[in-house]
């Protein structure tokens, strides 16, 4: 850890961090430890499942409950020390020993002032340490799951609501220990133990002291829970508005196409207008709540002066052990007015922490069989067997059915079909985005569920529709898959997918760092590079996934010809409603509802005269039928 | 396998430890947070939103001023309670009573004044947020294109959100700081003047606190920072985990990519150690200084009471100064911060505000109507996004009105440059573009809007119902007009087929239809704004052969009747085209139709004969390196 410069040297104490050697198998360990740590406590009630959790590190937990008893202990301390001083001053107890006394207790009131701030700084500190090891336990493992939830969980899950679980969410659990657990302790300690010092002393006066504490917890609670349904309802406001806006930047030139400036300014007037109000609102509850708290706190103050003078003037009392009482009250109003917060922060761990759970608890269903061995390579013969599936969230609906073919390496399979027939679907069977849901599939006889996912993806290559494109230079970019590949292989995937010059025409070339989802490619230079992205890794089975649907006709058949020369190996599936993309394929299916309804080589299913025939004629001539419509 | 058939530069490449090229999350460049913490000319701008509201913002500053002078007479009438009331014996009984009216009093002024002030400056602060919002977004309406074509939509999106929000805490704690300082003058000089001595006594622990926070804030400062920075890496890369998960698990990179996050969330837990550090750390110290002064409060002041040179109301007084005493000093340097914060963020702001509009209404600039001709002329027009390298040089051509011209060249030749400038996104160098017969410059920009409608070679939709899109701004179309444009575009079929028809939202960006139908609602949208010229940008992706012929049959009822000048890439578009322009390099070339071209037998004659699918096959024109302008 590097040491903080200047006054934080000075400061500077030991951290029980996590052990985390720098050797990665070690770390990877831990790192694993963390995030089965995580999951621990399934079944059990949210809250319970938190307090484990922080409960997983006892000693930072008993550091900063320990302190926290000390320092209200020695807080409490002060008001008592403070009336004993006035009476002193006063000579109200023994007659003589006045100064000396009054040095006693003013060395007294150091002590006690720098052992509170000692204790309050291990109990934050250790507080905020709890919540931090435990967000970091949380983060890996709601990466980790991330990672692994297979492709029918993202379909179903909006990415936006992923990321809300793992950053807001996380964020409310973490924070859990510190904001509602430790000040339930706190205020406990404070409320309780002042409350008996006070009215074993004085029960008038000691009730009058703490007459604001009943309003103030139930204000401060009430207005808490408030302002967090309505910041709830303002952050869909927002981004009600955040997303006008984004449209019309990203839109721009749709919004000046069709002079929509002034239209645009309506729109954002009226989202913007809507989370104005609601933050208006939000500042007046807010206020009324505060300004009602600090009235109660005085008002109860009053009343301390106005009978605990009275019993001074009576002689039933000292000036100092009023001073205490006054004094005790300015300690407990803080933490009194931050009782809200901490129902707020148990309101926010239960809902945040529900959701967070349940994507933790989440069954990854694809993963390795127990026993799974990685996959033989052998010749690598792709066979379809009677595949039937339907997605998880339709069972009932088959989008193949039976669907069997064989590729022999070298060969090449088209497969085609309109929009909706299945033929996707195929590309995402192969490298197990989803599990089959009737027959096999196998690589060199061995069904693709029996072998370990990481052995059959490494030798599965699939170019998908839409790619991604992370932010980082164009060669890492490349290189995604096999992140220690060197120049030259980088290089030639990059030639064979007809990126190369492009790329060198560029002036940073291929350290161009190139935008979150691509921004700065055209779709037809991001389908090139998600390409050369699949050829780097040299795969046995490559899958183009209606994936050149941005490329022109002429770079399409460079890319295959470029292909072609490596692929004697490797079995290619081409899947695309484009026939030229396809058509010299070895073997074309031609599917519909999910079923094989033609196959054959592009002369014999011509010959046929069926549907991909109508097809080929209805791409091949379309200004024919354009000429009908006119 | 694949791999032997590829020459093996780097296939001893030892594939453990941290891979070379892995990354996970952003590259970007964090934008600067602190500037100075005082900037004139900021500060003017930013006073320029709030000079609406000056009136009030004086009555909040006046209201501070009348809650400050309160928390300042509180103490003062607790102390004035004890000495003439409470020690007097029972004459003080009504000087008591006096004195608890004074301090009710005192406490209902105190709560109107705080109610005040936080009411008006949070609802003021809220208000001039969405202010400066609106000027920046208003401002983005008009500037330039060419600044949106170079402006990523997440930098402007971090200028309207992100700088905005930062400036709320300055301008909520401005008007508090006033507070703040009068605050702290006036516990000096209440103390001076209740006892000079032990007020200079008390009051020397104050000059070490600010000079302990002078070297605190910066190590502290930059250990937030730190910890500000890897919180949003590992956000960002849990972000991008979501985003690309798809890719991750073609890729196989799971492994990979959890250990980078590990690192990062490693990284962000000691960052926040370290700055819980920092912050905890002056608790302690400023615990020990408060400590100091009671000390001396009871031992000086005690002394003294002894031997009766002070009151005691008045040590009890001081005790309760005391308790205050540290709070302005805590938030005026927090301030420091906030303003520096609020510098750099107001400067990005005003930035944004300052990007010139480069094209604006002539003063009396005439209103195009519907009965002009709907002729488009371009004479002697150069044009250049960049000084001396013109894209269009010296065009000339008239499409009449009714004519359909197709404007063809390969990539780079200025198509859509010259389809900008009928809509005048920029400013011709010199020559004129004529719609109507007028000059583009002389008619405003709204009505030529109006007559003019646009098809983007990339649909773009906003969030909300079909029927919104299709509509956008024609706020007087009715539900008949867009049924009737949507049945014209061959839309209306699959319309129906949406689980709500017109009705059903779309997702961001129309993500949830596919890009063939997305292209025919952007048709649609175009004709319901039922303008006298389209001018359209083909879309070059091939869309499938069912929707493409859909799409083909769209084009033509689009045009009928119409003015249309159309940057054609598919041969049965360039055929129907009453006219073809064949633009390369920016200059004109050939003009003619289709068998006058052929006659010719120049660039047109060639790209036709070699029968590609599309006009921007040009092989060897690989040139996709030229600025994208479309």
């Amino acid at each position: 850890m590097p040491a903080p410069s200047g006054l934080g040297r000075i400061f500077f104490w030991s951290v029980p961090l996590q052990a985390h050697p720098t050797g990665s198998a070690e770390r990877r360990e831990v790192s694993f430890a963390h995030v089965r740590a995580a999951h621990a406590g399934q079944g059990q009630g949210t809250i319970r499942r938190i307090i484990g959790l922080t409960l997983r590190h006892p000693w930072q937990v008993a550091i900063a409950l320990g302190s926290t008893v000390v320092a209200v202990s020695f807080q409490l301390s002060i008001p008592i020390l403070l009336g004993q001083a006035v009476d002193q001053a006063q000579g109200v107890l023994e007659s003589n020993a006045g100064t000396s006394a009054l040095v006693m207790t003013g060395l007294m009131l150091l002590g006690a002032s720098v052992m509170r701030g000692i204790f309050t700084l291990l109990q934050n500190y250790y507080a905020e340490a709890v919540g931090h090891h435990t967000g970091h336990e949380l983060r890996l493992a709601v990466y980790e799951k991330i990672q692994r939830l297979p492709f029918s969980f993202h379909d179903k899950v909006h990415s936006g609501d992923l990321i809300t679980v793992g950053m807001l969410d996380l964020e409310g659990v973490r924070v859990f220990f510190s904001t509602a657990l430790l000040r339930v302790v706190l205020l406990g300690m404070l409320i309780g133990l002042g409350a008996y010092l006070l009215i074993s002393t004085d029960l008038v006066l000691g009730l009058l002291a703490l007459s604001f504490v009943p309003f103030v917890a139930w204000r401060s609670s009430a207005s808490q829970l408030q302002l967090r349904a309505t910041w709830l309802t303002l952050q869909d406001k927002l981004q009600v508005l955040s997303r006008v806006m984004e449209e019309n930047l990203g839109g721009i030139r749709v919004v000046r196409a069709f002079a929509g400036g002034r239209h645009e300014m309506e729109k954002f007037e009226r989202a913007s207008a809507d989370a104005l109000l609601l933050q208006h609102e939000r500042v007046i509850l807010r206020v009324r709540a505060t300004s009602m708290m600090t009235f109660s706190f005085f008002l109860s103050m009053g009343l301390v002066l106005l009978v605990g003078g009275e019993k001074v003037i009576a002689g039933e009392m000292t000036v100092g052990t009023l001073t205490s009482f006054l004094t005790f009250m300015t300690i407990l109003q803080m933490p009194v007015r931050q009782l809200g917060l901490m129902v707020n922060g148990f309101a926010r761990a239960s809902t945040c922490g529900a959701r967070l759970f349940a994507l933790l608890d989440t069954d990854v269903e694809i993963r390795d069989r127990p026993g799974a061995r990685p996959l033989a390579a052998e010749s690598g013969e792709l066979r379809f067997e009677n595949v039937d599936f339907a997605y998880p969230s339709d069972p009932t609906r088959l989008i193949l059915k039976g669907v069997s073919f064989a590729a022999r390496p070298g060969e090449t399979v088209g497969i085609v079909g309109p929009p909706g027939s299945g033929k996707s679907t195929i590309a995402h069977l192969i490298p197990r985005f989803y599990d089959v849901t009737g027959g096999a599939i196998t690589l060199d006889g061995q069904d693709i569920r029996e072998v370990t996912l990481e052995s059959l993806r490494a030798r599965v290559g699939v170019v998908q529709q839409d790619p991604f494109l992370f932010t980082t230079t164009i060669e890492n970019n490349i290189a995604y898959g096999d992140p220690w590949a060197k120049e030259p292989r980088i290089e030639r995937a990059a030639e064979s997918a007809q990126l190369h010059n492009y790329v060198m025409g560029l002036p940073a070339g291929y350290k161009t760092v190139v935008g979150e989802r691509g921004a700065s490619l055209s779709g037809g230079q991001r389908q090139r590079l998600t390409i050369a992205r699949a050829l780097v890794l040299r795969p046995s089975v490559l899958v183009f996934d209606d994936s050149t649907a941005a490329i022109d006709a002429g770079t399409e058949f460079r890319i295959r010809s470029a292909i072609k020369r490596f692929a004697k190996d490797r079995v290619t599936l081409v899947i695309s409603h484009r026939l030229g993309a396809l058509m010299h394929a070895d073997q074309i299916l031609f599917i519909e509802n999910g079923e094989v309804l033609e196959r054959g080589t592009h002369d014999e299913l011509l010959a046929l005269g069926g549907r991909y025939r109508a097809l080929y004629d209805l791409q091949v001539r379309p200004e024919a039928d354009l000429r009908e419509a006119g | 396998m694949a791999e032997q058939a590829l020459p093996s530069e780097d296939e001893d490449v030892e594939r453990r430890g941290r891979p070379p090229r892995a990354v996970v999350g952003s590259q970007k460049q964090e934008e600067e947070v602190f500037g100075t913490a005082f900037d004139g000319k900021i500060i003017r701008r930013i006073w320029s939103f709030v000079h609406p509201y000056r009136a009030k913002i004086w009555l909040a500053v006046g209201a501070v001023l009348v809650f400050t002078g309160m928390q300042l007479t509180i103490p003062l009438i607790i102390g004035y309670a004890i000495d003439r009331g409470i020690t007097a014996g029972p004459e003080g009984r009504t000087t008591l009573y006096l004195a608890v009216g004074a301090f009710l009093a005192a406490i209902l002024v105190n709560a109107a004044a705080s109610y005040m002030q936080e009411t008006v400056v949070g609802k003021v602060a809220e208000t001039v947020l969405f202010d400066m919002r609106r000027a920046m977004f208003s401002h983005l309406q008009r500037v330039s294109l060419s600044f949106m074509d170079k402006t990523e939509v997440g930098r402007l999106m971090s200028r309207l959100q992100g700088d905005v929000n930062s400036m709320q805490e300055f301008l909520e704690t401005s008007v508090l700081s006033v507070g703040d300082i009068v605050l702290l003058i006036g516990i000096v000089a209440v103390l001076l003047s209740l006892d000079m001595r032990l007020g200079l006594l008390t009051l020397s622990v104050m000059p070490i606190l600010f000079i302990v926070r002078l070297f605190w804030l910066p190590p502290a400062r930059r250990s937030f920072m730190a910890a500000h920075e890897t919180n949003s890496a590992a956000n960002g890369a849990l972000a991008e985990g979501i985003n690309g998960v798809r890719t991750v698990q073609s890729l196989d990179r799971q492994q990979v990519n959890f250990d980078l996050y590990d690192e990062k969330s490693f990284a962000n837990l000691r960052t926040h150690l370290t700055a819980a550090k920092f912050a905890q750390v002056m608790v302690p110290i400023v615990d020990t200084l408060t400590g100091i002064a009671m000390a001396v409060v009871v031992i000086v002041g005690g002394s003294m009471v002894l031997d009766t040179s002070l009151d005691i109301g008045v040590m009890v007084a001081f005790l309760f100064y005391i308790q205050r005493f540290f709070d302005p000093i805590r938030s005026l340097t927090l301030q420091y911060s906030v303003m520096q914060r609020a510098m750099s963020s107001g400067r990005r702001i005003a930035e944004v505000l300052d990007v010139p509009v480069a094209i604006t209404d002539k003063p009396g600039a005439i209103v195009l109507n519907r009965d002009m001709d709907g002729s488009v002329a371009f004479e002697n027009v150069t044009f250049s996004y960049r000084p001396g390298q013109p894209v269009l040089k010296n065009v000339s051509f008239r499409v009449n009105p009714g004519e359909t011209v197709a404007l063809v060249g390969p990539t780079g030749s200025g198509k859509s440059s010259a389809m900008s400038l009928v809509h005048r996104f920029y400013e011709v160098d010199s020559g004129a573009v004529k719609v109507g017969g007028h000059d583009v410059r002389d008619v405003t920009q709204e009505s030529l809007g109006d007559q003019i409608a646009m098809v983007l070679q990339e649909p773009f939709l906003f969030t909300g119902t079909v029927l919104e899109n299709v509509r956008y701004r024609k706020a007087d179309a009715t539900r008949e007009d867009v049924v009737n444009a949507c049945k014209a575009v061959g839309a209306h079929d699959f319309i129906t087929r949406l689980p709500e028809g017109y009705d059903t939202v779309l997702g961001q960006r129309g993500g949830n239809i596919s890009l063939g139908q997305r292209q025919l609602l952007s048709f649609a949208r175009a004709l319901v704004m039922d303008a006298k010229i389209l001018v359209l940008d083909e879309a070059t992706a091939s869309i499938d052969s069912y929707t493409e012929m859909l799409i083909q049959k769209a084009l033509v009822r689009l045009l009928e009747g119409r003015t249309g000048l159309v940057i054609a890439h598919r041969l049965a578009t360039i055929r129907g085209a009453d006219r073809i322009i064949v633009l390369q390099n920016g200059v004109m070339i050939e003009s003619g139709n289709h068998d006058e071209l052929m006659a010719l037998g120049g660039l047109y004659a060639k790209l036709y004969t070699m029968n590609y699918s599309s006009f921007d096959d040009l092989p060897g024109t690989q040139d996709d390196s030229a600025p994208s302008t479309s």
